[in-house]
């Protein structure tokens, strides 16, 4: 006998419409829920003023700012190198790629992005893919327990583990990295740094595995995801989506392959997109990005030049004394390394006048810095282009027409961190 | 279609309004004349493929006139092409039309160049502020506020009351008695009185300065 199944909308404007529609047939009274800023779905301070209609919510009113600190007007007052340590804080589940992304934004200003030595292009993509698995394992971890799956977090926090254990041991700091320097790295990694990597590869790899047997078939998992929060192809585009939202509504835009910035051209990746561009879409992507950038590091792990230990000693600093600091020894022993030092260090990294946008494929999607310079070592504007800040702007046409248990869901499958969003 | 052929497509669609492409870095800008045209040449920029908003900037001129540029970032989001729109405003107008009808994205960068900028965008629905709290009477990053900011009605949070167990038996306050010293139910044996008064005394000048005692005086020999 042939069973008779409704069929669900899957378009979120027409669910939307249905919602006014059925919210006018009942003549009660609407209530305004206030959700967060202090709530555990809403990963850090994001507030949202929701309006119910019974379960239904019909208007969400997304407020963020609870974490400003005013990173824009800091950039002003410092050089370019100080301000490092301020791109940590942004996306602080990535502060490997917050790095990389604002010093490729100064070198593209000095003009030196793609002059920089081979083994620092390979150790900056190395740190980009481990930022990458990092955040997007919290973000698993962190959705799936909103979701009512504990366990994942579990799982995925063992991992993360073993990643801060790396950034530890290349930059001396778990979680405020500030690895990288204008013009090349902090220091070169250890030499024992790449087996760990690999190790690493091989040990995730089978947690990962783990993570999709517990959910991607997982009926409760799959039926709470799958059509909703649909983001069509045009409205992602319209809304400024980046990264793996954006490629979860079917885009192909990865700035890793578009626009090719350090090593990625030669190394060998594929791109995930969705399909339809619903929770489960961007759920996908986002695992199987974590499969990619796997595949990137290993890759890295066998063609990094000068080898795992370096005895070829391969530099990672570009050799300019006007750019990057010299060795200590000769700071202390020679004329012209003294006065190198003390200028880059009172006076900071002296950049051209003109203005500049690097937009960089960080985990969360495109963080891209505008730098206005009028010359000397500190910017005169530094804007930041926060994903995060960008993504959330749609809250407001996404959540209508979904129920109150979907929030957590459609904020988990978005991936956004307050820290990066506020600046 | 390279950003140097959509920038004369621009130029020939719209004369004088726009500027000769200038090119830094292999970044295309182009610096529109009038700032009323913003809307229209974003428009005609999304027909010829621009579909793509990455960001909004503004810039303080400060001290110079028009003090205000507002920086528009359009991508083809097919084929990467990225080109770079600037146009400048004055202080007294402060005012330019909103991109909202373009693309839907702006409604944040907008609301948020008006909360750190106070430049309005006519025809935005919306304008509140967003990073700031509603009804903060600055712009914080224009060029004339200072680094540590100015004070406001909301208490700021370096400049709270004492927490109410400062100084009590448990909280080391820096420089204070260390924990021997202040806590009573220390053994100090015999041999150790002297060592422990004279540490008492040590801090006596720390209690003096705080105005009031913590943890026991010098223990007096039976």
């Amino acid at each position: 006998m042939a069973t008779v199944q409704d069929i669900e909308i899957r378009d979120s404007a027409a669910r939307a419409a249905r919602a006014v529609e059925d919210a006018q047939d009942i003549t009660g009274e609407k209530m305004v829920l206030n959700m967060g800023p202090s709530h555990p779905a809403t990963h850090g301070v994001l507030r949202i003023v929701l309006e119910l209609d019974g379960e239904v919510i019909t208007k969400a009113d997304p407020d963020v700012g609870y974490l400003h600190r005013g990173d824009e007007k800091i950039a002003e007052n410092m050089t370019y190198t100080q301000f490092i340590p301020y791109t940590d804080r942004l996306d602080y589940l990535a502060p490997l790629a917050n790095n990389v992304a604002y010093a490729l934004a100064v070198e593209k200003l000095l003009g030196i992005h793609d002059k920089l030595p081979p083994r620092c292009q390979y150790i900056r993509v190395m740190c980009c893919e481990l930022a990458r698995i990092s955040s997007h394992l919290l973000g698993l971890g962190a959705f799936a327990m909103d979701t009512g799956a504990v366990t994942v977090f579990l799982l995925t926090f063992t991992e993360r583990e073993k990643i801060y254990n790396l950034a530890e041991a290349a930059s001396g700091a778990r979680l405020t990295t500030s690895y990288t320097r204008i013009g090349g790295l902090f220091r070169d990694v250890p030499p024992t740094w790449c087996g760990q990597v690999k190790q690493f590869c091989d040990e995730f790899e089978v947690a990962l595995a783990e993570a999709h047997t517990l959910l991607t078939r997982n009926r409760i998992w799959v039926d709470r995801l799958r059509d909703l929060g649909v983001v069509s192809k045009e409205m992602a585009i319209d809304y400024g989506f980046s990264g793996p939202n954006l490629r979860g509504s079917g885009v192909e835009w990865d700035l890793r392959k578009n626009q090719p910035y350090l090593c990625y051209k030669d190394l060998n990746f594929d791109i995930p997109i969705g399909s339809v561009g619903d929770c489960y879409d961007r759920y996908l992507v986002r695992m199987e990005e974590m499969n990619q950038s796997v595949r990137i590091l290993r890759q890295c792990v066998e063609k990094i030049p000068g080898g795992w230990a370096n005895d070829a000693k391969e530099p990672v600093n570009i050799p300019d004394g006007k750019i990057t600091l010299p060795s200590k020894q000769k700071v202390l022993s020679s004329m012209e390394e003294l006065i190198h030092q003390f200028m880059l260090v009172t006076e900071g990294v002296n950049c051209p006048p003109g203005e500049v946008y690097f937009g960089h494929e960080n985990p969360k999607g495109e963080l891209g810095f505008y730098i206005n310079s009028r010359g000397g070592g500190v910017p005169y504007r530094l804007k930041i282009r926060a994903p995060s800040f960008i993504n959330l702007s749609i809250l407001g046409e996404l959540m209508p027409g979904a129920m109150i248990s979907d929030v957590p869901v459609i904020l988990g499958s978005l991936d956004f961190v307050m820290g990066e969003s506020d600046r | 279609m390279t950003a140097l052929e959509a920038a004369h497509n621009l130029k020939a669609k719209f004369g004088d309004v726009v500027s000769e492409p200038t090119e830094f870095r292999s970044e295309i800008s182009l610096k529109l004349a009038d700032s009323e045209k913003i809307a229209e040449v974003c428009s005609y920029a999304k027909s010829i493929g621009f579909n793509y908003l990455v960001d909004i900037s503004s810039v303080d001129n400060y001290g110079e006139d028009p003090r205000w540029t507002v920086i528009y970032h359009l991508r083809n989001i097919v084929n990467g092409v990225e080109i770079r729109l600037k146009t400048d405003i004055t202080e007294e107008k402060s005012e330019l039309p909103s991109v909202l009808g373009v693309w839907r994205t702006t409604n944040w960068h907008e609301r948020e160049i008006y909360d750190m900028m106070g430049i309005r965008f006519s025809g935005h629905p919306d304008l509140r502020r967003i990073l700031m709290w509603e009804g903060y009477p600055y712009y914080p990053l224009r060029k004339d506020f200072p680094l540590a900011g100015k004070p406001t009605d909301l208490p700021g949070v370096a400049f709270t009351r004492v927490t109410p167990m400062e100084g009590g038996p448990f909280v080391t306050i820096a420089g204070g008695n260390d924990s021997i010293a202040r806590e009573p139910r220390v053994r100090v044996p015999e041999t150790d009185i002297v060592e422990h008064n004279a540490r008492v005394e040590a801090h006596a000048d720390n209690k003096e300065m705080r105005g009031h005692a913590s943890g026991p005086g010098p223990i007096e020999k039976k």
